[in-house]
């Protein structure tokens, strides 16, 4: 009976070598791979500052203000994701409900405030990707960064449609946690880009 | 189930590689004009110091452990009469210890051999350096002396015992300057410019050619290096600083026309007739003992074969074929050739 | 264990889902790790050979001076896409190939932890592989090289559409990769047998995992850079191009902090075959397996900080050259560690010839090779004159052919008879090992010679005069007997499946837990998940823990057969069941995978011709997704007199969830 030592009874809720879900793991190792895509994205901006053959430059666009609440927006929805995970915790479907659509709403809000900027950018500002180097990093990092938004919004309304008819109960609830990971990722991207893109002057 | 081989095949095996060094070796005597392995400047000398350094601490590395693998192929083949399971050993930690030491300290010694010549090589030239401005271009070579006033294309004349400095540009893509018994290669990057130097300490010409793929006719992209005494070296920047000769008359003077009415002037540059910057300079065109960068003699047949049909000799040439008669070509052949 | 239960009809799913197991169709549908084992091995098999046709018409263009078989052109295309052929389509899929099949088995799972992802991973493979070789078809295959130096692939320099069937091929391969080493981590992190600690773990699994982590990390910074570019050859951006403003070195720099990781994928696998091959036919434990296993993972760990050595032509400076000279000499002493605690594998052994163990023994004579003109590569001064010469492509090819390719041919040696279930002929194999080391060392070793003799790599010609002339003729002779070597071993491969002799469970008798296994396997693999006490662990079970430095007579236990318990730490509940293992429910077949794969490959398509192709291609991605989403890891079974409903389970992992 020469069996291993039992397994962390905290997280052992899996008869598997970690006692962590598959799909728990398989997120978690996704999101590292995803760190490097980004870092690369980022790393290109990085080299591509102040390489930009001519304007517009990031200080003729940039608008801290306006970018500052689409971003507290994004961060809003992280709360809001941990709200809707807290609640399928407890068995509260109403509440999972509530705070995935509010998430939902909220990413949707920040990802209509990119597409705002980034329409005044190209018609106003005359800053389009084959404008310039700053054009072209810019729209590529943050246009990358939508795209993963935008399937993450996706995904919360799946699932709030999937809870809207019955089908996630707390056994399920692993469903809203990948989907929390997800998007708790996406947050912290855009925490970096924001900060290197927006706030960094060097 | 298991069959056993008693070959002496396993000799055979470790033989190959060490027949084929030796005959390498021996064969060493049979090297092209284009070797790294005999340098005439301190640069290519010192390279040529760390190959020797790693080749035989290589060989001698090579040399102990196939041994010893060998031996043991050999020594603990299976009997047909093997009872019972050999000795279920593990590992031994010291023995870890000390075959990661080794090969530690070994590179130890050729990373420390190899620094100051990293650093050495790649110091500023020195003040009193001639220098010359390397242009690569798909698919030849162009050189400027910028305090000599003279351009020239695919053949690069030095002075001996004297340092050159070289500044090396890109009109399009990624190429790498190379003349292996002159140095090592560097690469010649678009907007960047690179530098390389050397003192070349032998007179004679030596090929080279272009070592990063850069297109169709990357194979095709050579040159030569002319290293001359001071007193040649000086009479060709003369020569090539000299106004171009005009053609007495007959088929040369017939050339200078048809070249003056021609697309050529789109692309070339003769000084007094034409200031194209795309192909190279032609002012001084039959000083050089080859053209097309080094895939073609200058000799009138094959300068006729060029100007025939450029990119039938060099795929993809940017030079076209512009269908010239054959008295077209002869004219222009004997008008290039007066251009001394 | 959570999944959503399935309600009664969803419009997708109503689709009739196959059960098949036999026909062409069930290989379409499969999740059997073993089958998409034999897909991918299969695949990578006939793309070597069309990878090795390429190489031989380049041989045959090089063998004279001035030759005339093919012109500038097709001769670029034909390395281009001979070196993106061997390491995207031919060897990494040969080592997925063995981690598909043998990783499970090895850890003494079902299959890995997702069957379906496992399908989608091969069949975006086959869709990469085939865009990228699309370009054939119209005379416009990839020719800038298998690294594919910017600005040399952007407009005005690349104009047909060569380079966009390389970087969209490249991008699709990317993400099967991507998905193949999620898949294999999480499999190697969580469904290893009871008992088996990593530590426990067979070594070709560390490598497998190590492998996989640095694929994770390495492909995305391929997939940056092959967007840019994509991005500057359709949208107008100027990453790469100098008149806008960018860096043809920047693609330089991303690529190699990709490339260089990418050749210890490339070999790392390999390396973990050879250290399974060498005990068995030692009879004695690999030596220093904690060793072995942690250089494998300083030599991942070092190899992101290497890359530069790539580049000592570029003029980085002398701080630069000598920071990444000094790590890849670094990198060199762990490799060195391995090679060594092979060759004390072997010591006091009892050696068995096999030709499985004459590939690795020829790995690590190849490879020692190999890797020793890498270290004077190392040195950045000497690099000067090798680098982009014949002498580079001599030292990767003694790495990556005289190493992997020999290191997988000893695996495949080594685990024929196990997925057949029959041995392959000796003789054969015998022939095929010595004509291949025969017609490799001539083809290669040459190259060391003329590279240093000043040939530089990737000319479709030479000219007279230059002495390489001989060299030439014998590396192309060589190659040809490199190919009589493989039609041999074709021949042999499929001989052997009618005439082989039969291998039963375990013909080598060997160490590891797929031979404690039928031959071939099961679809459920273990009828009972074993519960592991020791590396090694089905040796210790027929040998039990006879001496570890002493040496002993005879065994403590005759080899047991599949499914007899040895001693008693082994369950012996189900002990002689034999019954086919009704009980063990396997996930059901899924034609999503596919249809997935094929929707990417429109979308490429669209790249290229249409953007609304595009979009009709996203629609089968999408369609995909969402049916893949709703459909459960099994199909319900018909509904039955029992009130209790089938429960729907993820991959069986214990012997408990097997009920």
């Amino acid at each position: 009976m020469a069996v291993e030592a039992a397994p962390n009874p905290v997280v052992a809720a899996e008869h598997t070598s970690t006692g962590l879900n598959h799909r728990k793991v398989l997120m978690w190792t996704f999101l590292g791979s995803e760190c490097m895509f980004f870092a690369s994205l980022i790393s290109n901006f990085q080299v591509q500052r102040g390489r930009s053959l001519n304007g517009p430059y990031p200080d003729d666009v940039i608008n801290i203000p306006f970018t500052s609440i689409s971003t507290f927006s994004l961060l809003m929805s992280s709360l809001m994701m941990v709200l809707a995970l807290a609640a399928i915790q407890r068995n509260d479907v109403r509440g999972l409900k509530i705070w995935l659509l509010a998430c939902a709403f909220l990413g949707t809000l920040f990802l209509g405030g990119q597409f705002f900027e980034f329409t005044q950018f190209v018609a106003e500002k005359g800053l389009k990707l084959s404008t310039n180097l700053f054009g072209a990093s810019f729209f590529v990092l943050t246009g990358f960064h939508g795209t993963h938004v935008t399937i993450g919004v996706i995904w919360l309304i799946s699932l709030y449609f999937a809870a809207a008819r019955g089908r996630i109960t707390v056994k399920d609830s692993l469903s809203v946690e990948l989907a929390g990971l997800y998007w708790h990722f996406v947050d912290i991207v855009w925490v970096a880009i924001f900060t290197i893109v927006y706030l960094l002057k060097v | 189930m298991i069959e056993l081989s008693r070959r002496a095949a396993p000799i055979r095996r470790a033989l190959w590689p060490l027949g084929a060094i030796l005959a390498g070796i021996l064969l060493t005597g049979c090297e092209s004009p284009q070797t790294t392995l005999s340098p005439t400047t301190q640069f290519a000398d010192e390279i040529q110091f760390l190959l020797k350094l790693t080749f035989w601490s290589g060989v001698g590395v090579f040399v102990i452990v196939e041994a010893v693998l060998v031996w043991v192929i050999f020594r603990y083949r299976a009997r047909r009469a093997a009872a019972g399971l050999p000795p279920q050993i593990h590992g031994n930690t010291p023995v870890e210890i000390v075959w990661t030491i080794i090969p530690a300290v070994l590179l130890a010694i050729v990373a420390a051999y190899t620094t100051p010549i990293i650093f050495s090589t790649q110091a500023p030239p020195p003040k009193d350096a001639l220098p010359v401005k390397v242009i690569g271009h798909q698919w030849w070579w162009e050189f400027q002396y910028p305090t000599l006033g003279v351009t020239t294309a695919n053949e690069v004349h030095m002075p001996v015992n004297q340092t050159v400095t070289f500044d090396l540009e890109s009109a399009d893509v990624m190429h790498s300057f190379w003349l292996p018994r002159l140095g090592g290669k560097r690469d010649v990057i678009p907007n960047h410019v690179n530098n390389l130097w050397w003192t070349p300490t032998e007179i004679g010409t030596t090929p080279g050619q272009c070592a990063q793929f850069c297109g169709t006719s990357h194979a095709n992209m050579r040159m030569i290096a002319v290293v001359q005494s001071k007193e040649d070296f000086d009479k060709w920047v003369a020569d090539q600083k000299a106004p171009p000769a005009q053609p007495a008359g007959g088929d040369a003077a017939e050339g200078k026309t048809i070249f003056s009415r021609s697309a050529c002037i789109g692309c070339h540059t003769i000084e007094g007739v034409s200031q194209g910057k795309i192909g190279p300079d032609l002012t001084h065109v039959a000083s050089r003992t080859i053209i097309a960068s080094g895939i073609l003699k200058n000799t009138p047949e094959d300068m006729a074969r060029w100007l025939q049909d450029p990119p039938a000799e060099k795929p993809g040439s940017l030079m076209p074929n512009l269908h010239l008669s054959d008295t077209d070509v002869k004219a222009l052949v004997a008008y290039l050739e007066s251009l001394k | 264990m959570a999944t959503l239960v399935r309600p009664a009809a969803r419009p997708l799913t109503s689709l009739p889902r196959s059960q098949a197991m036999t026909g062409l169709w069930s290989w379409i549908i499969t999740v059997d790790h073993k089958r998409i084992a034999v897909l991918y091995g299969a695949t990578a098999f006939i793309m070597f050979l069309l990878g090795g046709i390429e190489a031989l018409i380049m041989r045959l263009q090089l063998a004279t001076p001035n030759g005339q078989v093919v012109d500038a052109d097709t001769f670029n295309q034909l390395f281009t896409m001979h070196g993106t052929t061997m390491i995207f389509l031919v060897i990494m899929p040969l080592s997925v190939a063995f981690f598909n099949y043998i990783v499970p088995l090895q850890i003494g799972a079902r299959d890995v932890a997702f069957p379906r992802l496992n399908a989608l991973s091969y069949w975006i493979f086959l869709a990469g592989g085939i865009f990228i070789n699309l370009g054939w078809l119209i005379g416009q295959a990839p020719d800038a090289g298998w690294f594919g130096y910017a600005n040399l692939t952007e407009k005005p320099y690349a104009m047909g559409l060569n380079t966009d069937f390389w970087l969209l091929g490249l991008q699709i391969l990317g993400i099967a990769s991507i998905l193949g080493s999620l898949n294999f981590f999480v499999t190697i992190v969580n469904l290893r047998a009871p008992g088996m600690r990593m530590m426990r773990m067979p070594v070709f699994c560390w490598m497998t995992m190590v492998t996989n982590i640095l694929m994770l990390l390495a492909f995305p910074v391929i997939t940056v850079a092959l967007v840019l570019l994509m991005f500057d050859r359709q949208f107008g951006t100027h990453f790469y191009i100098p008149s806008g403003g960018g860096d043809p070195q920047l693609w330089v720099h991303l690529f190699w902090v990709f490339g260089h990781p990418e050749v210890y994928i490339l070999i790392l696998p390999a390396m973990g075959i050879v250290s399974q091959v060498l005990p068995t036919f030692s009879r004695k434990p690999l030596f220093g397996t904690p060793f072995v296993i942690y250089s494998g993972i300083a030599i991942a760990f070092l190899s992101f900080g290497v890359w530069a050595h790539h580049m000592f032509a570029q003029g980085l400076g002398p701080t630069a050259d000598a920071a990444f000279a000094f790590s890849t000499m670094a990198i060199a002493v762990p490799t060195g560690v391995k090679i060594f605690n092979w060759i004390g594998t072997m010591y006091r052994g009892q050696l068995h010839f096999t030709t499985a163990m004459l590939f690795s023994v020829g790995f690590i004579a190849m490879f020692i090779i190999g890797g020793l003109s890498g270290v004077m590569h190392a040195s950045p001064p000497a690099d000067l004159q090798q680098n982009n010469t014949y002498f580079i492509v001599a030292h990767f090819h003694y790495v990556l052919f005289g190493g992997a390719i020999m290191g997988l041919f000893s695996g495949i040696y080594y685990w024929y008879p196990k997925t057949i279930g029959r041995l392959m002929n000796e003789k054969l194999g015998k022939w095929h090992f010595w004509l291949m080391m025969l017609g490799f060392n001539l083809t290669f070793f040459p190259m060391h010679w003329i590279g240093l003799d000043g040939m530089p790599r990737r000319v479709y010609t030479y000219p007279e005069g230059m002495g390489w002339d001989s060299y030439n003729m014998a590396e192309t002779i060589g190659a040809f007997v490199i190919a009589v070597s493989i039609l041999i071993f074709m021949y042999n491969a499929v001989w052997s499946m009618r005439h082989g002799a039969v291998a039963g469970n375990d013909p080598w008798d060997a160490r590891t837990l797929e031979w404690s296994i039928p031959s071939p396997p099961p679809h459920y693999n273990f009828e009972e998940i074993p519960v592991v006490t020791a590396m090694d662990d089905w040796w210790h079970k027929k040998y039990g823990d006879t001496g570890h430095e002493a040496a002993h007579g005879a065994p403590a236990a005759p080899p047991a057969m599949a499914g007899a318990s040895v001693d008693h730490d082994v369950h012996t509940e189900h002990a002689g069941h034999g019954g086919g293992g009704h009980h063990i429910h396997m996930p059901d077949p899924s034609y999503f995978p596919i249809i997935l794969a094929f929707g990417m490959f429109v979308m490429a398509l669209g790249v290229i011709t249409n953007y609304w192709i595009c979009l009709v291609g996203f629609c089968f991605v999408f369609a995909a997704i969402y049916g893949w989403s709703f459909e459960p890891v099994s199909a319900p079974e018909p509904p039955s007199g029992s009130a209790e409903s089938h429960p729907v389970h993820e991959t069986p992992r214990t012997p408990v969830a097997a009920h």
